[in-house]
């Protein structure tokens, strides 16, 4: 974990006014997912339906980090399950790349530019190779094999797994199982990666060796990457932080607008990262620290100079 | 204190005799004290899970033995005794809800066990409020209609009724949220100290190894490599780390601290104890 909390401070040192508002250079970049009043209902058809969003206005940007966190039950994978047509609105809208997913002729299309990759990494493994499971996506395209075998090659690597092209995926850990989800997706070259808690069932190391492979893709490939997840030190790694509670948006912005919010995050049984966690201790004891200390590399920081 | 489980030179084989053999449990010996709240840990595929399914016979050792409650689990004759006195919560246990309604889900394992119906309705009903449900709400609901979060909690209150003597939980609040995690602990401190029953957590979570745990024991590639108090285990860093092991994050914080050569204890744990040390050094230079 150490090494992600260095690496992801630098990444995002590096765009200092990310920190502290939300207009970031993304917004000046285009939308690649519109959500508009978006209104979710389980068995809509039925007495008794349950509603699980409601008017949900959000917009995710090309090329963007952005993480989706909140209670269970407020609704976090139910929207992750409308960017790639895989539920599809109630009531409003959503616009993948320009395309409305109410549209049964845009589904196909939509998938091949966002990925899901969900909790069990156990789950969503097809195949008993390596190569051969990360390859199944793209065959699923119809590409010439070359290009499909081209692919995997490129995408393992990249993914750091080509040393293990050739053995069965259930001897691979936890955490490389992951990244083997994430290898079966990026063949097909999307442009949108979503993850549904891909960390929760990882150990710690594991979890390390996915948040970097997440950021690593996300800075230098500028696939955008949607992140669900209930861990607040991998929501500080974000661009941008939105928090959902009871279906609806409770509050969103940078990781420190979002984590400012203590008595709000408290109220909805979030916890704050460790780091702040101890900060905001700290000033409750008439220490004044600066504001902009996210990361325990940051304590660290300030503490070597004070 | 008595020993509940003692476990001498266990060796398990995975498909032993075939191309695939795996050793996945390597001559681990260990006495686990009654009352204990035991933390096992170990990176993926390092064996915990398979170590657990021995301590109900679930799985039998290839070599060594396991005794539990004075049973050794090998004995086929004893199984139902060994499976009164030991619950084990599986990974994920909301996946195995079955039933019509909460209540007789919870009330499938007493109901089993040949109680009258006045002793099976007290059970559920003290089961389902040790994992905060409400007996007439929550019971009369279908488990399907439940959150995530509840399901957990109605799964694990079933294996709750049987009042095990020894409760193992194989990773239980993977994929709850912060107050889901907490609360569930809650309630099974809670549990432990009711019925005086030995908790095993088998666990990613080294905040919760840290802030639970009395006894933590380290797995690494089928062997027992260390065993002894959080503090001890988490003092020993840079062998943790070289097993896919951390330390959790507020001392990982002040070991920093202390390599950066600043005067801090060794062995914080917790977000608390951090704080505490960081507000004495800040507190000193400001002097």
């Amino acid at each position: 974990m150490t090494m992600t909390e260095s690496n992801g401070t630098g990444y995002l040192r590096g765009c200092p006014e990310s920190q502290d508002s939300q207009l970031t250079a993304h917004d000046r970049d285009e939308i690649f997912i519109a959500v508009e009043d978006l209104t979710y209902i389980y068995n809509h058809d039925k007495a008794g339906g349950h509603r699980a969003l409601s008017g949900i206005d959000l917009a995710v940007k090309a090329g963007e980090f952005l993480v989706v966190a909140g209670p269970n039950g407020s609704g976090k994978s139910t929207l992750a399950r409308h960017f790639n047509a895989m539920l599809k609105p109630s009531g409003g809208r959503v616009i993948v790349a320009g395309m409305d997913t109410m549209i049964p002729e845009n589904a196909w299309e939509i998938r091949r530019r966002v990925g899901m990759v969900f909790q069990n990494p156990d789950n969503q493994i097809v195949s008993s190779l390596v190569e051969e499971d990360a390859a199944f996506g793209a065959e699923n395209l119809g590409l010439p094999s070359e290009e499909v075998k081209k692919r995997v090659e490129e995408t393992l690597r990249l993914i750091g797994l080509s040393q293990y092209a050739k053995h069965a995926p259930h001897l691979l850990s936890g955490g490389q199982k992951q990244k083997l989800a994430i290898a079966g997706v990026l063949v097909m070259r999307p442009s949108c990666l979503v993850l549904d808690e891909p960390t929760s069932m990882l150990d710690p190391a594991g979890r390390v060796e996915l948040m970097e492979t997440l950021i690593r893709l996300n800075r230098t490939m500028q696939v955008t990457v949607v992140l669900v997840t209930h861990f607040m030190e991998e929501a500080v790694l974000a661009d941008r932080v939105v928090v959902l509670s009871d279906g609806r948006i409770a509050v969103s912005g940078s990781p420190a607008r979002v984590f400012a919010e203590v008595e709000l995050l408290a109220e909805l049984g979030l916890k704050l990262p460790a780091a702040l966690e101890i900060a905001h201790g700290l000033r409750k004891r008439g220490f004044s620290l600066p504001q902009e200390i996210l990361t325990m590399d940051d304590i660290l920081a300030y503490l070597k100079n004070n | 204190m008595s020993s509940i489980i003692e476990i001498d030179k266990l060796s398990h084989i995975y498909s032993p005799g075939t191309p695939f053999q795996v050793t996945s449990l390597d001559s681990i010996s260990l006495d686990i004290k009654k009352g204990v709240f035991l933390a096992i840990i170990g990176s993926t595929g390092s064996g915990k899970s398979t170590l657990v399914r021995h301590f109900n016979g679930l799985l039998t050792p290839a070599a060594g033995n396991v005794r539990v409650c004075g049973i050794d689990t090998a004995d086929k004759k004893q199984r139902r005794n060994l499976w009164r006195s030991v619950g084990l919560v599986f990974q994920q246990p909301e996946h195995q809800l079955f039933e019509e309604t909460v209540f007789t889900d919870v009330a499938f394992g007493p109901r089993n066990m040949g109680l009258t119906e006045a002793e099976i309705t007290e059970r559920v009903h003290e089961a389902l409020r040790l994992v905060g449900l409400d007996p007439l709400e929550a019971a009369r609901m279908s488990p399907f209609c439940l959150s995530g979060g509840m399901r957990r909690r109605a799964a694990i209150a079933g294996v709750l009724a049987l009042k095990p003597q020894v409760l193992i939980l194989d990773e239980p609040t993977a994929g709850l949220d912060p107050q889901g995690k907490r609360q569930l602990m809650k309630h099974i401190e809670e549990f432990r100290r009711r019925e005086g029953a030995t908790i095993i957590l088998v666990t990613h979570d080294m905040e919760e190894v840290a802030l639970m745990a009395e006894r933590v024991a380290v797995l690494n590639r089928g062997r027992l490599v260390m065993e002894g108090k959080p503090r001890e285990i988490f003092s020993r860093a840079a062998e943790l780390t070289a097993i896919g092991l951390d330390l959790p994050a507020p001392a990982r914080l002040i070991r920093q601290l202390r390599l950066l050569g600043k005067p801090v204890r060794t062995d914080v744990l917790t977000t608390a104890e951090a704080e505490e040390e960081i507000a004495r050094l800040l507190g000193e230079t400001q002097c």
